[in-house]
């Protein structure tokens, strides 16, 4: 395993564990703590503070009809307890749930780059990104934010190079053209929340079709 | 506005400022005289691990009614009804019996490992939709036993000094903070809001993570 150099920001590893943050974004977050001992103990050590304050709660007094529901589930050895699929390949658990099987389905982009649509709702969106090696990922504008975490090769751009591991965090502000490494393809998973446009490549009018 | 309750006392880079003191100083001689006492304190701890290890009933009774009340306060809290709150909450119990095996009390007291399973829970419910979590990191029972049974006690030490420095607070950054960790602020909120450092707690898990990580290595080597 390589050395992660690029990790979340606090506030985002906060958000996940209080359970403020969109699908998108937690996918980012659970994807790259993962693969992340530093973020995992981040995360670790948040939800304690979030365990003291849940201790010293003035709690709400449940029913009787909780008490004995609970009670007479102890004994049924047969409850299903639900998995999260297990890592397959280069795919943390929570993309292969994402994904719906242990591969993405691939849609061409052009280019030889390609993309797999993972989730998609009103708060934002996740897709997996396919780059040959040598090639730049269209220059995109940002309307939000963007999280980026490496799962194969490599990727540079004005900030710095991202391997295995690595997320990038590009605000609004950040107007970046990342080229993927020569030594593989490169495959990320992106969230965003909000539509990304792409300048170049292709044209504005294709983007609903191509679901950018 | 909301950036003025901007607390930070990361024990790990400058000296925070006064609410952090008391946290800050790594090895206080007044350690011993901390309220609430380490050992009175996990006492949740050692009944997650009665049921752990010996399927103990009451100690998982005591478990649920210290925890059952909170977990449906906070649920209520974060916004859902009465009746979906006690839902959650009964899957969240049933959910700390039958996977009690992969409790790991080195990394978590048994009130961090409970809010955690009550937000994944949580969220597949509002979202429907399974919460995308990390991949577990599982320690096995005869790795658990050749860890210091220190680590468990050095990390609600660590704990008993963190709730000291948020009792400490000003009242009006003390209730940013559980608003946040109760589930009552927005993502934007939290980036704005909520600068709480949590440095030395943060580098005792990691510590035992790397403990975890050389067993589970060894364990394959055999
Ligand atoms: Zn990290």
């Amino acid at each position: 395993m390589t050395e992660i150099t690029h990790h979340l920001p606090d506030w985002l590893v906060r958000s996940y564990a209080t359970g403020s943050l969109g699908h998108a974004f937690s996918l980012v977050v659970a994807a790259h703590v993962s693969q992340c001992d530093e973020c995992r103990a981040r995360l670790e050590a948040e939800e304690l503070a979030g365990g003291l304050v849940l201790d010293d709660l003035k709690g709400m007094a449940p029913s009787d009809d909780l008490r004995r529901r609970v009670f007479d589930g102890l004994d049924d050895d047969d409850a299903i307890v639900a998995e999260q699929p297990a890592r397959a390949g280069i795919y943390p658990g929570a993309v292969v749930e994402a994904m719906g099987a242990d591969s993405p389905r691939w849609r061409a982009l052009g280019g030889g780059i390609k993309q797999a649509i993972l989730s998609e709702d009103k708060e934002g969106s996740a897709r997996l990104l396919y780059i040959p090696p040598g090639m730049a990922v269209p220059d995109h504008t940002h309307g939000g934010l963007e999280l980026t975490l490496v799962l194969q090769g490599s990727f540079s751009d004005e900030t710095g190079r991202f391997g295995v591991g690595d997320v990038e965090v590009a605000d609004d502000d950040l107007d970046h053209t990342p080229i993927a490494g020569m030594e593989d393809v490169c495959i990320c998973l992106a969230a965003t929340d909000a539509p990304l446009k792409f300048k170049g490549l292709l044209p504005r009018l294709l983007q609903p079709i191509f679901r950018i | 506005m909301l950036r003025d309750a901007t607390i930070n006392f990361d024990t790990t880079g400058t000296p925070p400022i006064a609410a952090g003191q008391a946290f800050a100083g790594k090895r206080m001689d007044d350690r011993k005289s901390a309220k609430p006492t380490p050992e009175a304190a996990c006492e949740q701890t050692d009944w997650l691990v009665a049921v752990r290890d010996k399927r103990d009933k009451l100690a998982f009774a005591r478990l649920y009614d210290h925890f059952s009340p909170r977990l449906k306060g906070m649920l209520v809290r974060s916004g859902m009804t009465q009746a979906a709150a006690e839902d959650v909450v009964q899957d969240v119990m049933l959910t700390i019996w039958r996977k009690a095996h992969l409790y790991d009390e080195t990394r978590a007291r048994a009130s961090a490992w409970i809010y955690r399973i009550a937000r994944n829970r949580q969220i597949d419910v509002i979202r429907r939709r399974p919460r995308p979590v990390p991949d577990e990191l599982i320690a096995e029972a005869e790795t658990r036993e050749t860890r210091e049974a220190d680590a468990a006690i050095e990390l609600e030490q660590e704990a008993a000094q963190l709730r000291q420095a948020i009792e400490a607070l000003p009242e009006a950054q003390r209730e940013i903070i559980e608003r946040a960790y109760v589930g009552e602020l927005t993502q934007a909120e939290i980036r704005e809001a909520t600068g709480l450092a949590l440095g030395t707690i943060k580098s005792r898990i990691r510590l035992a993570l790397e403990k975890l990580r050389h067993e589970l290595r060894d364990l394959r080597e055999e």
